[in-house]
């Protein structure tokens, strides 16, 4: 008992970390452009790997025809996967404004590429967490 | 545009890309990045070759 009152009062009692333009910028500019967020922080490599990454999956998702959520009050799996969408940031935007990823329901393959899409947002919003946290001090 | 992935490919290139974002956002160092990149990769694939024989062993 005692250690685990030691640990939360050592966790309390820690500093918050600066809140930095930086700390702003880089996850929203991860978030806007896959892997921008560690590029401007130069960290080239793991930026445009992310980036890769994120854009890979997001293209092959649209080129299995997977579908790109609108924004909707419906059903609670289209709400979150409207919201795993939105996580690619200006693909997204993108992508819905050219009509892209209607979806196409008679091909099977088209539902891995709806998860693919929604996978490149959630693992978008990871990377733009880690932007911030390489801003913050948190990690080298 | 239309691409004709395999299951299987389709199964290795998520793998690929989740686990290039894991191991970059998950650990400090290039080296430690490398080796949980590599890790998640090996689970993913090796956990759809796991389902897919669970997979025929129950049709059976």
């Amino acid at each position: 008992m005692a250690n685990a009152n030691e640990v939360k009062a050592k966790t309390s009692s820690a500093p918050a970390p600066p809140l930095t333009a930086m700390a702003v910028a880089a996850p929203v500019a991860g978030w806007l452009i896959p892997g921008a967020g560690h590029i401007i922080q130069k960290r080239w490599i793991r930026g445009l790997l992310l980036m890769l990454a994120v854009v890979v999956l997001f293209i092959f998702g649209l080129g299995m025809q997977g579908k790109v959520y609108a924004f909707n009050t419906g059903d609670l799996l289209d709400i979150l996967g409207f919201l795993g969408d939105l996580g690619t940031g200006l693909l997204y935007v993108a992508a819905r404004s050219m009509d892209w990823g209607q979806g196409a329901v008679h091909r099977a393959t088209a539902d891995y590429g709806t998860k693919f899409i929604i996978v490149a947002g959630l693992l978008n919003i990871v990377s733009a967490v880690d932007a911030y946290h390489i801003a913050s001090g948190k990690k080298p | 545009m239309t691409m004709e992935l395999s299951h299987f490919t389709a199964a290795l290139l998520f793998a690929l890309c989740a686990s290039v974002v894991f191991g970059i956002t998950q650990r400090n160092t290039t080296r430690e990045m490398l080796r949980y990149g590599a890790y998640c990769f090996v689970l993913f694939v090796g956990g759809v070759i796991v389902a897919g024989w669970a997979m025929w062993l129950i049709k059976r």
